[in-house]
This record gives structure tokens, C-alpha cells and sequence, in this order.
């Protein structure tokens, strides 16, 4: 018998924020409140993006601009692809599954600093609308995720500036969100647990954050000198002004370069907590994990100009950045290896988790050969700006980051609603997703080897039936959202109840209800020092004595 | 089912509850220091980008043959040692604080004040005095944005100085040789500002 125990350092225990479902629209302090917020606000904009993406699809199945008119198609492609990394993929892999997951990860029973945590959140409804909006009243921005000047200086200046804006201040949510998942991890880890024993999501949470802190600053200071470019009308990267429009790109990707890391690092530290959990096994090499996690922290702030190419990049410049950049193959090769060791003659339970997360391994080695090869200016210089970088930075970021994140809700919604989702929904699920985006993505490699230029609402004739494989894939993708809606909408009402532990999984976060209380554990947070001591002699043990829960557990598992 | 064991297990999560929260007592103040330097080292990075961008249009981007852009070194040297002097002068109200001289703590908080409001003033003085204005040449439009963001920061620094020095005050204050937090935060992030002026001192007038 247990007796729910408010602890004095919980502020919102004494009744005055709202409870129940009011509290997921109220300026809540409770990190896993704030994660599910995350997570939804991060999930309608990701339909916004997809219809939004639909939208190109639709327009390139001709080969003429018939679907909208030419600058319509821009506003709608800048739209799409701010959408999907800053409010999307982005607030989900980070805030969403950090905040739900950090605090239990470390023992504690709320973030560092959950004040800013809440205010880092609601920074983000207000940038999206912004953006969305802009849209509708002034037209949005043209010029691409890039807004590379001189065209995002030469394209109609309100939109153009709004999303200045909205990017502004998305980026300070996320700073904030960096330095709090910071000072959580380093500081916040209850007595007892060591670094090296942190369940290998708080790692990717820790590099994710440091290339938050380092390298998001920049990309604000630059924007704000654009910014300027185009209201105050100085010449920073005007050329005709006596700027320098290359000094943009390169302070540009020294962010987002790291940014690509910011969408795939935490997605990495998801599926090694997923694939031991299903595979009952432990996490296979996790000090090389950790250390080619920091590997590609360090590395990841010394490639961006494998961006800039074609842009007048000296030679020594070029073959720096080659060879940097082709470093990160080895630490990435690494985690790809442990993934696959962990799953190696586990005992795999093929549920809607693992398929995702499999499909994330697939996907992902495609678009890191893809990346390679990009790397290799010989090559670049004829594929850049061509549909073959849009094909591999969707199976990184598609493929890899949004399959994580679908993997993860399959495998973490028993502890967010404290109900099963249906599995056979889950793999119809995954099985169209996973057809949809191969069949939408994989025939762009070949037209852009063919030569067809990205970012561009008319293309030549040949290209057509190619194009119109690619948009059928998008429709598949469009309709695999139905059944995932569906059923997480069906399952929250009606699903199987989950208990507090369906997966047997050893992970703190598990050791308590679902949902779990204000407070995270009832009593005293359980110190789990092997969050991965699955399939060892000892894991009974383990499960009976950290568990505080039932006592059903012993009986069921092998 | 006896009820005793059950109350003596719960006074005991009771009783380890409550050591748990005053153990995280005792470290906040530490884990909101180490979140402020660590948004300092963010901050420190937009200063690093600009100061990058403005050493490389220095190397690559000539001014046109008719452009002005010339600095005067005296007021800006003044300001140097105005800021330097500020830090010393924080530091001596932070010790005084320590020791519990809230009179002593509140006028030297107060000086440092005043030297912030002198440098902004002897700033807004250069600003008027310079020959070029902020769209004039690429130059100039990077002067006036890095001074001028550095300024954002003095003046912000300043007003927080003066929050403390009213807070300080007692009896009444809320910084106390106890809760001396307000305080320490407003002078690491001074320290911080004034050591971002001697590099950006250093990058646009000497160099
Ligand atoms: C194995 C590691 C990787 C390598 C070697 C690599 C290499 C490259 C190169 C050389 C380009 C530039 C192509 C061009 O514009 O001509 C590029 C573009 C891109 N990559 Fe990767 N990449 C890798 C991993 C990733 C990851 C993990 C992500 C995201 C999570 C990613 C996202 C992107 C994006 C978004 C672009 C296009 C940016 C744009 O121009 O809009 N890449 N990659
Ligand atoms: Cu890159």
C-alpha cells in the first residue's frame, strides 16, 4: 500500500494549477505536462507541413505550374520546410520526449529549471501561428529554410521578416530548452548514479543540447543582421551594397549543420532505449555509443561548408571540409553496428516499435551513403541543389528522425495515457509509411543525377513520370497518417488499460504508474544503474527490486 | 493487515522526501548560476559570430575608395577603463555583502551603476560624434550593430544592477548575505559584458 505523498518542492501540488485535461493548455510546470505538449503542438504542425508538402507534390506531377502560381509554390516550400524542422521535428525529438523522459533518465522529479521549461514551450505556439499566418496576411517568405540572401533580401520584405521573427524565436525556446536539459543531466542526477550509467538518451540529450547552446546563438545574431538588411536596408550580405552574401552561408550552417544533428542525435538516443527494451538484450557497446555520440558533437561543428561547394569555396576549404565531414561516417558507422549487435540474436518482438524503428536503421544507412557521397566535392558539384539532396536529407531526416518518432510514441504511449495502442494498426501503420516514403523519395536520387534543380515549380518534360511515381508515394505517406490518428485517438478512449510496466522494461520511467503521478514515483525515485540489464543473470531481480509496483510482473516474464 | 508497519514505512518516504528537498534547497542556487553561464557561453557564441563576420569582411570585402570609416580611439579607451573599473567595483559589493554591510554593498553597487549609465552616455557621445552613419559602408553597418547589441547589454546589465541595489537595502531587501544569488548572477553577467568589450575593444579599434 502506497499513499500518495505530495513533496514539499512540488509548487503546483497546492491546487491552484488546473487538473486534467485543462492542464495541457495551461502554463503547467510538470515536464511530462509540457512533453505531451510538445509533442501534439509538435504534431498538428507536422500535418500543416504535410499538406503543405502534398501541396509540392501535387504541383511537380506536371511538369508546368498549373497547381499554383509560381510564387505561391515558393511561400509554400519555405513554409514546408521551416514547419517541418523548427516546429516539428526539432520541439518533438528534443522537447517532447526530453522533457517527458530527463527527469525520470536522472532521478528527479521535474526539469532544472521548470519555470523556463514552461516559458521555452509557449514560446512556440505564438512563433508557428506567426508563421502560419504570414501566410495569409502578408505572404509568407520566399526564399526557402535557407532565406539566403541576396533573394531573401530581394523577395517581398513583411513576409520575409516575419519569419525573421517566428525563427527568432523559436530559436530562443530552444536555447532555453538546451540549457535546462544541461543543467538537468550534469546537475540534477540523483545521489548515487553515475554519467556513465545514464540511459544513452540522456547522452544524445546532453550533446544535442551543447550544439543547441553553441551553435543556435549564431543563427540569431545572423538573422538579426539580415534583418536589418532588409528593413534598415545596410549591406552585411548585399553585394550591391558592398556585403558579403557568402559570410551569410557560412554563419548560416554553422548552425545548421549542427541543426541537422539536432534532429538526428536525440532520434539515436530513442531507438537505443527502444531496441534493448523489445530485444531483451542489453545495448550493445555503450561507452562506444557515448563516445561516438560526443565524437560527432565535436566533429558536426567543423563541417558546414560541405554546404558551400559551389559557392566560390577555396580549395583548402573544400578538401577540409571533404575529409571533416567524412570523419562523422565512422562514429555514425559505429552506432549503426550497435544497433544492428543489439538486435542480433535478441529475442525480438516484431511489434509497431521495432518495425519503426527498423525502418529508421534501413532508411538512415541509405541517406548517410547518400551523404558520403555528397561530401565528395567532385560529386557535390554536379548533384548540389538537385533533387539528389532533397532525396538525402529526407531519408535522414524522414526516414530517420520522424521514423524515431513514431517508434517512439508506439513504444512510450502505454506510460503517456497508461493505455496499449492497437498493433495491427501500428503495422499497417508502418507498412504504408515505410512504402510511401521509399516510393516518394528513393526516385528523386535518380532525378537529380538526371540534373532536375530543386526548389523550382517547373521542370523538363522527361522527368515526368518519375515525378509522378514520387507524388503517388506522397499520397501513400498522406493516408498513413489516417490509421496512426485513428488510433491514437480510438486507444486513448477505449484501448487496453497498459499497467505500469506492459514491456517489461527497466528504464525508471516504467517503475512507476501510467500515467505516472505529479510527483513522477509515488515514493522515493528507484536508482537504476543498469538501465539496460536485460537477458543477464540478475534481470528478475532487477525488474522485483526496483519495481514499487504490482507484483505481476515476476510471474510473466521468462 | 496491521496498519503500523504501513504509516512507519510511509514517515519513512516521508522522511526521505523531505532529505531530498533539502538537499535540491541547498544546490539551487548552484544549478541557477551554472544555467546562467551556460546561457552566457550561448550568449558568448552570437558575439563570436558577429566578431567572425566582421573579421572576414574585413579580409575579403574592401571598402570603395570614397568610403569613410574611421575611429577615434580616446573615448572608447575611456570607456574601457570605465567598464574595468565597474568590475572591481562589483566585486567589492559582492564581498561586502558577505560580510553583511548592506550600506557598504548598496554604494559600491551604486557606483557600478553609475559607471554603466558613464559608459553609455560617452557611447551615445562616440555614436554622434563618428563621421559615418549605420547604412554608410559595410564597415560601419557592422560597427554600429555589434556596439550597439553590446550597448543592449550594458543597458540591460544596468538596470539589473540597480534592481539589486534597491534590494539590497535594509531593512526591507530581499539580498541578504543569505539569498545573495540576484546578486552573484548580476555580476557574473556583468564580468561577462565588460570581458566581451575588451575583446570587441581589441577587434574593432586596434586591430
Ligand atoms: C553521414 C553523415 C552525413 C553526411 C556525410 C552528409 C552530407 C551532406 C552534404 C555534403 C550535403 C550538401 C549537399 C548539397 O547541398 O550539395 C548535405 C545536405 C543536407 N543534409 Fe546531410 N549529411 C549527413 C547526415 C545528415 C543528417 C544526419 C541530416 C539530418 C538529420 C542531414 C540533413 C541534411 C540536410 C537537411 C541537407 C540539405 C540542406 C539544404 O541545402 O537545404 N544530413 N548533407
Ligand atoms: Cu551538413
Amino acid at each position: 500500500m502506497t499513499v500518495a505523498i505530495s513533496p514539499p518542492s512540488k509548487k503546483q501540488s497546492d491546487g491552484l494549477q488546473p487538473t486534467g485535461w485543462l492542464r495541457y493548455f495551461s502554463f503547467s510546470l510538470d515536464h511530462k505536462v509540457i512533453g505531451l505538449q510538445y509533442l501534439v503542438c509538435g504534431f498538428i504542425f507536422y500535418l500543416i507541413g504535410g499538406v503543405l508538402g502534398g501541396a509540392i507534390r501535387i504541383e511537380l506531377a506536371s511538369p508546368i505550374a498549373d497547381f499554383m502560381a509560381r510564387d505561391v509554390y515558393n511561400q509554400v516550400l519555405t513554409l514546408h520546410g521551416t514547419v517541418m524542422i523548427f516546429l516539428w521535428i526539432v520541439p518533438v525529438v528534443n522537447g517532447a520526449f526530453g522533457n517527458y523522459l530527463i527527469p525520470f533518465y536522472v532521478g528527479a522529479r521535474d526539469m532544472a529549471f521548470p519555470r523556463l521549461n514552461a516559458v521555452a514551450f509557449w514560446m512556440i505556439p505564438p512563433a508557428g501561428l506567426l508563421l502560419i499566418s504570414s501566410y495569409f496576411i502578408t505572404g509568407a517568405a520566399q526564399s526557402g529554410w535557407t532565406a539566403y540572401p541576396p533573394l531573401s533580401i530581394t523577395t517581398p520584405a513583411a513576409g520575409q521578416i516575419i519569419w525573421i521573427l517566428s525563427v527568432l524565436l523559436l530559436g530562443g525556446s530552444s536555447i532555453f530548452g538546451g540549457i535546462n536539459f544541461i543543467a538537468t543531466i550534469l546537475k540534477l542526477r540523483q545521489p548515487g548514479l553515475k554519467l556513465m550509467q545514464l540511459p544513452m538518451y540522456c547522452w544524445a540529450m546532453l550533446g544535442t543540447s551543447i550544439l543547441v547552446v553553441l551553435s543556435t546563438p549564431v543563427l540569431a545574431g545572423t538573422l538579426v543582421l539580415l534583418s536589418f538588411d532588409i528593413v534598415a536596408h545596410t549591406g552585411f550580405f548585399n553585394p550591391s551594397l558592398g556585403g558579403n552574401a557568402v559570410v551569410y552561408q557560412h554563419l548560416f550552417w554553422f548552425y545548421s549543420h549542427p541543426a541537422v544533428y539536432i534532429m538526428v542525435l536525440p532520434a539515436f538516443g530513442l531507438v537505443s532505449e527502444i531496441l534493448p527494451v523489445h530485444c531483451r538484450k542489453p545495448l550493445f557497446g555503450y561507452t562506444s555509443m557515448v563516445y561516438s555520440i560526443m565524437t560527432i558533437v565535436i566533429l558536426g561543428l567543423v563541417v558546414w561548408a560541405h554546404h558551400m561547394f559551389t559557392s566560390g569555396t577555396p580549395p583548402w576549404m573544400r578538401l577540409f571540409f571533404t575529409i571533416a565531414t567524412s570523419f562523422i561516417a565512422v562514429p555514425t558507422g559505429i552506432k549503426f553496428f550497435n544497433w544492428l549487435a543489439t538486435l542480433w540474436g535478441g529475442r525480438i518482438s516484431l511489434n509497431s516499435a521495432v518495425l519503426f524503428s527498423c525502418g529508421f536503421i534501413i532508411n538512415f544507412v541509405l541517406g548517410g551513403i547518400t551523404g558520403v557521397a555528397l561530401a565528395q566535392v567532385p560529386f557535390d558539384i554536379h548533384v548540389h541543389d538537385t533533387y539528389f539532396v532533397v532525396a538525402h536529407f529526407h531519408y535522414i531526416v524522414y526516414g530517420g528522425s520522424v521514423f524515431v518518432i513514431f517508434a517512439s510514441i508506439y513504444h512510450w504511449y502505454p506510460k503517456f495515457t497508461g493505455r496499449m495502442l492497437n498493433e495491427s494498426l501500428g503495422r499497417f501503420h508502418f507498412l504504408i509509411t515505410f512504402i510511401g516514403f521509399n516510393l516518394c523519395f528513393a526516385p528523386q536520387h535518380w532525378l537529380g543525377l538526371n540534373g532536375m534543380p530543386r526548389r523550382v515549380a517547373e521542370y523538363d518534360p522527361q522527368f515526368t513520370l518519375i515525378n509522378q511515381i514520387s507524388s503517388v508515394g506522397a499520397l501513400l505517406m498522406a493516408i498513413s497518417t489516417l490509421p496512426f490518428l485513428w488510433n491514437v485517438v480510438q486507444s486513448a478512449l477505449s484501448g487496453p488499460i497498459a499497467g505500469d510496466n506492459p514491456w517489461r522494461a527497466l528504464t525508471p520511467e516504467w517503475l512507476t504508474s501510467s500515467p505516472p503521478p505529479v510527483e513522477n514515483w509515488s515514493g522515493k525515485a528507484p536508482l537504476v544503474t543498469e538501465p539496460y540489464g536485460y537477458g543477464v543473470p540478475g534481470e528478475q531481480l532487477n525488474l522485483e527490486k526496483t519495481s514499487n509496483s504490482d507484483s505481476d510482473l515476476g510471474s510473466k516474464s521468462q | 493487515m496491521t496498519s503500523l508497519p504501513t504509516i512507519d514505512h510511509d514517515s519513512e518516504q516521508q522522511a526521505d522526501l523531505a532529505d531530498e528537498h533539502a538537499e535540491l534547497e541547498e544546490e539551487h542556487a548552484d544549478h541557477r548560476m551554472f544555467g546562467l553561464a551556460t546561457f552566457l557561453v550561448a550568449d558568448g557564441m552570437t558575439f563570436a559570430g558577429f566578431f567572425v563576420a566582421y573579421l572576414t569582411f574585413r579580409a575579403v570585402n574592401p571598402l570603395l575608395p570614397d568610403a569613410v570609416y574611421e575611429l577615434e580611439l580616446p573615448l572608447p579607451t575611456l570607456n574601457t577603463v570605465l567598464l574595468l573599473v565597474s568590475s572591481a567595483t562589483f566585486h567589492r559589493a559582492g564581498q561586502a555583502l558577505k560580510r553583511n554591510q548592506s550600506g557598504q554593498c548598496q554604494r559600491w553597487l551604486f557606483i557600478t551603476a553609475g559607471l554603466g549609465l558613464a559608459f553609455l552616455a560617452s557611447q551615445m557621445v562616440e555614436y554622434f560624434t563618428l563621421p559615418f552613419g549605420l547604412t554608410d559602408n559595410l564597415y560601419a553597418s557592422t560597427f554600429y550593430a555589434v556596439t550597439g547589441f553590446h550597448g543592449l547589454h550594458v543597458t540591460l546589465g544596468t538596470i539589473m544592477i540597480l534592481i539589486v541595489w534597491w534590494q539590497a537595502r535594509s531593512p526591507g531587501g530581499r539580498v541578504t548575505s543569505e539569498n545573495h544569488f540576484p546578486l552573484e548572477a548580476a555580476e557574473l553577467y556583468w564580468h561577462f559584458v565588460d570581458g566581451i568589450w575588451v575583446i570587441l575593444f581589441i577587434i574593432f579599434y586596434l586591430l
